[in-house]
């Protein structure tokens, strides 16, 4: 159960040169196809076995909705094939078809029919519903007087209260609140974890990337890849910088990491290092060891402005840190071909343990979406270790400084705590 | 695909009754006089008809001589026509009307007209309990022959439900359908002889209404309820072939164009 195989998929839309044409091609026996079709989505293939997350990314009109849309059986495949084991349920479109003068409980009835389920069932499923969507009373007031995040957690939980075999996920879940979201997110993990197969669109990297296993990147109606989250995210974001010129190449790094470089080229990372307190290059730090990143910058062409960034990012590729000398105001101007310049980025190694990633970008301005001379991920992969600190979890070490009080309750109010140094 | 049909919609059946039971209430649900409005807009159409044409224009039913039996008349053709006439409106604008629907979620189509026939369902029996209690106080109720309505129903619903698939699936990709069947239902209803009796008219015109295969179904309403009058079967079979020949074109556009209609709305 939950496992998808697309087969050759395809979808184009009739057009038709004027209103009369159509109505020819249907009355006249035999006659040509007077329409011309438009593809929107072409030769997709992939099988998705049961329980993986798969996220698929895409600028807007690359077929994404259009691919969910056929997956959960909305709109029709021109050609090729879908499987689906299991039943789906989908996330596109939260809160469609709730009715607003009738009450947030009707519509939660009307909702969960309209998914298939008898009447009976959704009255097991309403105290589960109800608790999850946390609106209260307003259950019970028409959906005309809830607030959109209302109506989306209403809607949401309406959708996920029985777990899937398959669950489609568009961008819709960007509503609600922050604690929703999380929330929502959660269940979504939980499903995943019960054996759910997961397909999400998102234009989050850090969504995509924490939860699926693998991604699929389509290209104007085709499937351009179909990897690793990491890799596909970094050639879609070297993609989306891809101007007139621009090469984006990826290679394959010794440790198996695929490494991903686009720009145009005007300057170029020379070499990346990261220097311990003896100036010594190392791979592995110690938790609150400072630490030295050094970058040497190569410049090919004469440029007016050059700005260096450079971002850690953990094993799932999520953004720890990142930062650039034109937030730093330590732009350069005025280069000249046949420079090197060297960079040195001090800082003591507050992460948590792990493998961590640097990725680097030689841009003209704050983003690399203007000029970009060169992007490159997994620049520089390093360890952080923990010998000396407390053990701690997560990715950051905040250092937290104790101070304990204890009184017994009858003493009245407790001194402040003293801080320690 | 019968079975297919039925199978989906047999999933589906706590969705199609739940979207009747609130197509119902929500009509209702800001108003003061709720259900009642149901029967206040035929009651007044009646009335206006009763008066202008049995008080007004002293029109007479050829045999029967006193005034209530042209109410009788009026009403036993135009409620059923009201049932036609609501079965084939809404069809023709159901997959418009539920665009939004039909573009985001998946779920069997032909839940649609089913939802559609029982709405109407639902409004004219309304009616027709109304009507009937009318008739028993006026102690006008006819006999046995009530029980020919049950098959004169069962084929309006068939010919109605037919033609409203076929406008329903041609109205998506041309909305002239929408407009052009509005004016001709116009037309169609008086040239059914509903208001006025058929023998008013001259007898080259009679012969052109009996074309009109509503005609012989109107007529065996107004039998059966004015004079307690079997219906003349033979005269209902280009009924029966036209409402048959309705239901599968409409089924069969139905289903050859039911994916491509998502891409039109």
């Amino acid at each position: 159960m939950g496992t998808i195989r697309v087969t050759g998929l395809g979808k184009a839309y009739k057009q038709y040169p004027n209103r009369w044409s159509r109505l020819i091609e249907w009355l006249v026996p035999f006659s040509r196809p007077r329409h011309e079709q438009h593809w929107v989505l072409q030769g997709v293939d992939f099988e998705i076995p049961a329980g993986e997350a798969v996220g698929i990314v895409g600028v807007n009109g690359a077929g994404k909705s259009t691919l969910l849309k056929m997956i959960t059986g909305t709109t029709q495949p021109t050609c090729g094939q879908i499987h689906l084991q299991g039943r789906v349920a989908a996330l596109l479109e939260l809160g469609m078809g709730f009715h607003p003068d009738f009450t947030g409980r009707q519509n939660a009835f009307m909702a969960g029919q309209l998914l298939g389920m008898q009447v009976e069932e959704i009255e097991a499923l309403m105290p589960e519903i109800e608790g999850f969507a946390e609106i209260g009373e307003a259950i019970d007031q028409p959906v005309r007087t809830y607030s959109s995040g209302m109506q989306m957690r209403l809607a949401f939980s309406v959708a996920t209260a029985r777990r899937p075999d398959i669950l489609i996920v568009d961008e819709a879940l960007s509503v609600g609140d922050a604690y929703f979201q999380h929330k929502s997110f959660e269940r979504i993990r939980s499903f995943r974890r019960a054996g759910t197969t997961l397909l999400i669109v998102s234009h989050d990297r850090s969504a995509i990337q924490s939860i699926c296993d693998t991604a699929i990147l389509l290209e104007k109606g085709r499937m351009a890849m179909h990897g690793k989250p990491e890799e596909v995210m970094d050639y879609y974001n070297a993609m989306l910088a891809e101007r007139e010129g621009q090469i984006v190449r990826q290679e394959m790094l010794a440790n198996g990491q695929v490494q991903t470089i686009s720009g145009t080229g005007e300057a170029t990372i020379h070499s990346v290092r990261l220097l311990d307190q003896r100036q010594r290059s190392v791979e592995v730090a110690e938790v609150g060891q400072p630490m030295v990143l050094e970058v040497q910058v190569d410049v090919r062409q004469d440029i007016e402005r050059l700005v260096l960034g450079f971002m850690i990012k953990d094993r799932l590729g999520q953004a720890i840190y990142g930062i650039n000398t034109h937030r730093l105001d330590q732009a350069l101007t005025d280069l000249h071909a046949g420079e090197r310049v060297t960079y040195r980025f001090a800082f003591p190694m507050r992460l948590g343990k792990g493998n961590y990633s640097v990725a680097l970008s030689l841009s003209r301005l704050d983003s690399h979406l203007d000029r970009n001379f060169e992007w490159r991920d997994y620049g520089l992969v390093f360890h952080v270790i923990n010998n000396r600190q407390e053990d701690f979890v997560g990715c950051s070490w905040l250092e937290a400084q104790t101070s304990i009080t204890r009184s017994s309750e009858t003493s009245g109010q407790p001194q402040a705590p003293e801080i320690a140094p | 695909m019968l079975l297919n049909l039925y199978r989906s919609l047999r999933s589906y059946r706590g969705f199609i009754l739940g979207s009747v039971k609130r197509e119902f209430q929500s009509r209702y649900r800001n108003s003061l006089f709720g259900a009642l409005w149901t029967v206040l807009n035929p009651l007044s159409m009646i009335v206006v008809y009763t008066v202008i044409f049995s008080q007004i224009m002293r029109a007479r039913l050829p045999g029967v001589e006193d005034g209530l039996a042209y109410s009788v008349y009026l009403c036993a053709g135009l409620l059923t026509w009201g049932l036609f006439s609501e079965i084939t409106l809404r069809s023709q604008s159901m997959f418009l009307e539920n665009a939004n629907l039909l573009k985001k979620i998946s779920f069997p189509r032909i839940c649609l007209p089913v939802i559609v026939l029982l709405n109407a369902g639902i409004n004219f029996a309304i009616i027709l309990g109304l009507f009937l209690g009318f008739l028993l106080i006026t102690g006008r109720l006819p006999g046995m022959a009530l029980l020919a309505l049950v098959p004169l129903l069962a084929l309006q619903v068939m010919f109605s439900a037919g033609l409203g698939m076929i406008l329903g699936v041609l109205n998506v990709f041309f909305r002239d359908v929408g407009q052009f069947f509005g004016i001709l239902l116009q037309f169609w209803f008086w040239l059914t002889p509903i208001v006025y009796p058929m023998s008013i008219l001259p007898e080259g015109i009679q012969r052109v209404l009996a074309l009109n295969p509503l005609t012989a179904l109107m007529h065996s309403y107004q039998n059966v309820f004015l004079y307690n009058q079997w219906p003349d079967w033979n005269s209902l079979t280009p009924v029966l072939v036209i409402g048959l020949l309705f239901c599968v074109m409409g089924l069969r556009l139905f289903r050859q164009r039911v994916g491509e209609m998502v891409d039109e709305l």
